[in-house]
């Protein structure tokens, strides 16, 4: 078992589920409640990560925060080394690449609150703000759990951006797909197989919490 | 008082209203899709006119000519439709407390006395403590009018508020909010489309008919012709 691209792995997968919950609120919120003309195309941009080839993704991020671009050296330049080929553009990579993971199942769980509940929060005088926190987040709780551990889940068993992003840096970007992938390549099946189970034993005790859970007051009580 | 002058279209239904409402009690009347739950929501702000404008207690809250929308809850008026819509994660208590967070003129003991105030009004202060889940519908609907008059609001629309009480509780929980609703002078617009609840206050009453006002007066003479329908149905054994 090779513990440092274990620990490399949930570092990421932490990382990234964090940051993910940050973005992916306020746009689940804005895809969910908004009358904006633009959410089809918003909708649509967050939703590209699921259908699109992990390595085709890659391969435009590793070019993008490349030197080639203007972007790429501009980002180099700010802070001192290119995000290719190190941790941190691992983390925009996977960010990317687990977006409409963390999105989608939140933008759920806001739509399937009762609307009165938020026109009523919305006649006490709630902001935006104060309606997310005291209505829309407790109300889909449930939701945000199931987003934070599908984004960490997804994260952790990246492998096309990772490899063409990252490349296999021992400590740096090696995580466990990697590790697994190269057990397999060199024909050594009983550590991929340790490495393997160690993935789906995290994979089905996290997707045990999401099912468990207590299901959500979002349609409001039997009061109506 | 009220003024509105709007134009709304939804679908396949029209609505066009232009009137005043004047009085402290004002009873809109019709029956089921005529617009009345619309005109409440367009007054709250909780819906946009296609054109118009609304005016409450001389300030305009809607202009579309000018692009003026403030937002439902600026504009000092409480709301209570026939969904109660109690916030099933809060206790009672903080439910009748959500609108009063932002009052930051008014201290704590002040917020407190006026939540005990507002549920003893309704006849609900012995539910306090308990969630809006294990409550029955008549308990759950006054609770969300003490929550609707919590905040103070200058204007107060009902939109069949109290369908889930019995006659006599109704009709206990309409008077004290009645003298209530007179002595910290808020307007009020109440919302039915059951002629007799129209008929048995002495409001300005305001028919509404497929989106269009068809008339507005003292109730006995815009309900003339229900009351007598009424009154025929009594005459037969209320058949």
């Amino acid at each position: 078992m090779d513990w440092q691209a274990f620990a490399l792995t949930v570092k990421l997968a932490s990382l990234t589920t964090a940051i993910l919950i940050c973005l992916a609120v306020p746009i689940a919120a804005w895809l969910a409640l908004g009358r904006s003309r633009w959410r089809a195309v918003a909708e649509a941009i967050t939703g590209l990560p699921l259908v699109l080839p992990p390595t085709v993704l890659g391969f435009y991020l590793l070019v993008l925060l490349g030197p080639q671009t203007g972007f790429g050296r501009a980002l180099t330049g700010l802070i001192g080394h290119p995000l290719a080929f190190s941790f941190s553009g691992l983390v925009v990579g996977s960010v990317i690449y687990s977006f409409p993971f963390a999105v989608q199942p939140i933008v759920a769980g806001f739509s399937s609150i009762d609307g009165s509940l938020i026109d009523t929060a919305r006649l006490l005088g709630a902001s935006k703000i104060r309606l997310l926190h005291t209505i829309l987040i407790p109300l889909a709780g449930r939701s945000l759990l199931t987003a934070a551990i599908l984004s960490f889940l997804h994260t952790m068993g990246e492998f096309g951006v990772v490899l063409m992003l990252g490349g296999d840096i021992p400590g740096a970007t090696r995580t466990l797909s990697l590790v697994l992938f190269n057990q397999v390549e060199g024909f050594d099946y009983a550590k991929a197989n340790s490495t393997a189970l160690i993935l789906l034993i995290f994979c089905v005790a996290l997707l045990v919490v999401v099912y468990a859970r207590p299901k959500s007051l979002a349609a409001g009580g039997r009061n109506g | 008082m009220v003024e509105l002058d709007l134009k709304a279209q939804r679908g396949s239904f029209h609505f066009e209203v232009a009137c005043r409402f004047a009085a402290p009690w004002t009873v809109v009347f019709g029956p089921s899709g005529s617009g009345k739950s619309t005109l409440l929501r367009l007054i709250a702000g909780l819906e946009i006119p296609d054109a118009g404008r609304i005016c409450i207690l001389g300030q305009y809250v809607t202009d579309t000519e000018i692009g003026l929308k403030i937002p439902a809850g600026r504009r000092m008026t409480g709301m209570v439709a026939q969904l109660s819509a109690l916030f099933p994660h809060l206790s009672v208590a903080a439910n009748v407390a959500y609108g009063l967070a932002g009052r930051i003129d008014l201290g704590r003991q002040t917020k407190q006395q006026r939540i005990g105030a507002m549920l003893d009004l309704v006849g609900a202060l012995h539910l306090a403590d308990r969630s809006p889940t294990a409550l029955s519908g008549g308990e759950a609907q006054r609770v969300a009018l003490a929550r609707a008059l919590a905040p103070m609001p200058r204007l107060l629309l009902l939109d069949e508020p109290l369908s889930a009480l019995d006659a006599n509780a109704r009709d206990q929980v309409l008077t004290d909010l009645q003298a209530r609703l007179k002595a910290e002078d808020v307007q009020t617009i109440l919302v039915t489309h059951d002629a007799a609840d129209a008929l048995a206050t002495e409001a300005e009453v305001a028919l509404l008919k497929e989106g269009r006002l068809i008339a507005i007066g003292p109730a006995e003479e815009v309900l003339a012709a229900e009351r007598q329908r009424l009154l025929a149905r009594l005459s037969n054994g209320g058949a």
